[in-house]
């Protein structure tokens, strides 16, 4: 078993999600079935090989550069409708200061 | 007047150049059959009937006036909901953006759009387009138009369900590990996952970013490739677009095949894929040799890592991208005591069973500790897989392949096990992490009448030649084999 009940639940917390008890056994089973699946790349001989993080070739390099221009989005009336607890201009939440 | 059943995009044009209907009646006609059809395939999430109408006046109006009309004028599409379009809702197929209106359009619907094609819709698919059946979408799984008690493949079920169906003319789906290809392949429909960099991400919503992909799924290979020369090429609002100049792909369609060298990959003829598929896929094989191309036996080898490096790197990014979603901005809240508790309740609730075991995957790899033997590991083989095809396009010109191993299955039967689902993604997630323009075209049914689709390969920016060998191949009866 590579991955335990209490490793589902440290990530979840990492990522913010509430998880059922059912959950919680449901993934735990099923990861530790794609992690153990994953070990295979153990056979691959990595040792001189760069990671591959983007298949952009570097000629393209370039097109990532433009001039650094202000462009008004002005959407915060089209946006703040779809909110669910909007507050002209902004967006509320929770307090999270306390007083 | 009685519109026939089946359009492709010339034919759009030709009846509207001969006035035989005007853009506002074909309108019209395809939301009947959507009306009628949708109830049972569950292919909509939204219509856009506003919209659409408004631009097929246009369209009318252009041609009372005797303008000339753009490439696609009054073609009727279908656009995958994880597609962001200004004022229609965009859900992703999830919970959590229940009710989103984006306010903006992606680049590619503008494209589209300027280009005359007419948005008829949103069409279902997996949630975040997280799945290869189009089961993971909380608004129900889309049933395959041809085969109504199978899945439509995922997890663009919903555009190539739309196109099989004749609910639209074109459709646009979304690739990160074969979500276009596949759902095409179990459909019967020519589907076409450009380069990575081809086509613009602006307002495609991210699921795994260093894979994502938009692009066409249509009624013909020459209605992918009019398509394609209307989205693809540089926009300045997607850093990672290309600006490798656009060619006018139909221009490019009536080259011969002869001469072309064809690489067959043993690896991927091995355990596990149907023999009836593998059958339809030799037969394939033999007729592109018949229409002058030569096959080549080339080797892999990086083949059987793909799957594992594949999920390390999606669900990574995934983990990342999807953290965005936490009740504050758009979609349903769910209101906890703290602001910590309000993200974890909303996001446990709005998020589906998928979503949120990749999430917890992409975040265990990613995780101190694990990083270097998950993620750098993973990355270390998606270079591996890369150099696979860059050695092998030394010496063929294209790589054929199935696209699935496996026809559509039944709704139902394969949602028990998340990695045997995955494992079937084998022939495209390659293509996927190598970042080369894959197309899936219809190569006959088996003996219960479900489609087989052929995968052809191309190198970086070799839409061309992928799309070149697929149109004489469909010519040439491909589909009837």
């Amino acid at each position: 078993m590579k991955i335990s009940k209490e490793d589902v639940l440290k990530v979840a917390a990492l990522a913010n999600l509430e998880l059922s008890d059912a959950e919680v056994d449901s993934y735990r089973g099923h990861l530790d079935d794609i992690l153990t699946y994953i070990e295979k790349l153990n056979e691959v001989d990595t040792s001189n090989v760069e990671p591959l993080a983007q298949v952009v070739a570097a000629a393209e390099d370039d097109s990532a550069l433009r001039e650094d221009v202000v462009v008004r989005a002005d959407v915060i009336t089209e946006v703040l409708p779809g909110a669910p607890d909007p507050e002209a201009p902004y967006f509320r939440v929770p307090r999270v200061i306390e007083k | 007047m009685s519109a026939p059943t089946t359009w492709t995009v010339p034919e759009v044009r030709a009846a509207l150049d001969a006035r035989k209907i005007s853009a506002r009646e074909l309108v019209k006609d395809f939301y009947a059959r959507i009306e009628k059809r949708n109830p049972e395939l569950n292919i909509f999430l939204a219509l856009s009937p506003e919209r659409a109408y408004a631009q097929a006046d246009k369209i009318d109006a252009a041609i009372a006036a005797g303008d000339a009309l753009p490439t696609l004028a009054g073609v009727p599409v279908a656009i995958k909901d994880v597609i962001s379009t200004h004022g229609i809702p965009t859900t992703c197929g999830s919970r959590i953006l229940q009710g989103y209106r984006p306010p903006y359009d992606a680049t590619a619907v503008e494209r589209l759009e300027r280009s005359g094609a007419i948005i008829l819709g949103k069409t279902n698919c997996d949630e975040f387009a997280m799945g290869s059946s189009n089961e993971n979408s909380s608004y129900g799984p889309v049933r395959n138009p041809v085969a109504p008690d199978h899945v439509p493949g995922g997890s663009s079920g919903g555009s190539a369900a739309a196109v099989a169906a004749n609910l639209s003319v074109a459709a646009l789906g979304t690739d990160t590990g074969g979500s276009i290809r596949q759902p095409g392949s179990f459909c019967g429909v020519p589907a076409l996952n450009p380069s990575y960099g081809r086509v613009s991400r602006y307002g495609l919503i991210a699921y795994a970013s260093s894979l994502d992909r938009i692009g066409p799924l249509t009624r013909t290979v020459r209605d992918a490739a009019m398509v394609m020369s209307v989205i693809a090429g540089r926009d300045p609002r997607d850093s990672t677009s290309a600006s490798v100049p656009v060619p006018d792909y139909a221009a490019g369609l009536k080259q011969s095949l002869h001469g072309l060298r064809i690489g067959i990959p043993d690896d991927y003829f091995g355990e596990g894929i149907d023999p009836e598929v593998r059958k339809k896929v030799e037969a394939g094989i033999a007729l592109l040799e018949k229409l002058g191309c030569r096959r080549i036996s080339i080797r892999m080898p990086n083949t059987d890592y793909a799957i594992a490096a594949y999920y390390i790197i999606a669900t990574a990014e995934a983990s990342s991208n999807l953290a965005r979603y936490d009740g504050v901005r758009y979609g349903p809240r769910v209101p906890g005591a703290t602001l910590i508790e309000t993200y974890q309740k909303t996001r446990g609730r709005g998020f589906g069973a998928e979503v949120k075991r990749r999430i917890v995957l992409g975040t265990y790899v990613l995780s101190a500790g694990y990083y270097d033997a998950y993620y750098l590991k993973g990355q270390k083989v998606r270079t591996l897989i890369a150099r696979d095809f860059r050695d092998a396009f030394q010496k063929v010109d294209a790589i054929v392949t199935p696209t699935s191993p496996v026809p559509a299955f039944r709704l139902g039967e394969r949602t028990a096990n998340p990695l045997q689902m995955y494992l079937a993604d084998i022939y495209t997630v390659t293509g996927s992490l190598a970042g080369v323009p894959g197309i899936s075209v219809p190569s006959g049914k088996t003996s219960a009448g479900l489609p087989v689709g052929l995968q052809i390969y191309g190198p970086a920016f070799g839409e061309d030649r992928v799309l070149q060998i697929a149109h004489a191949f469909e010519q040439a009866g491909g589909n009837d084999l």
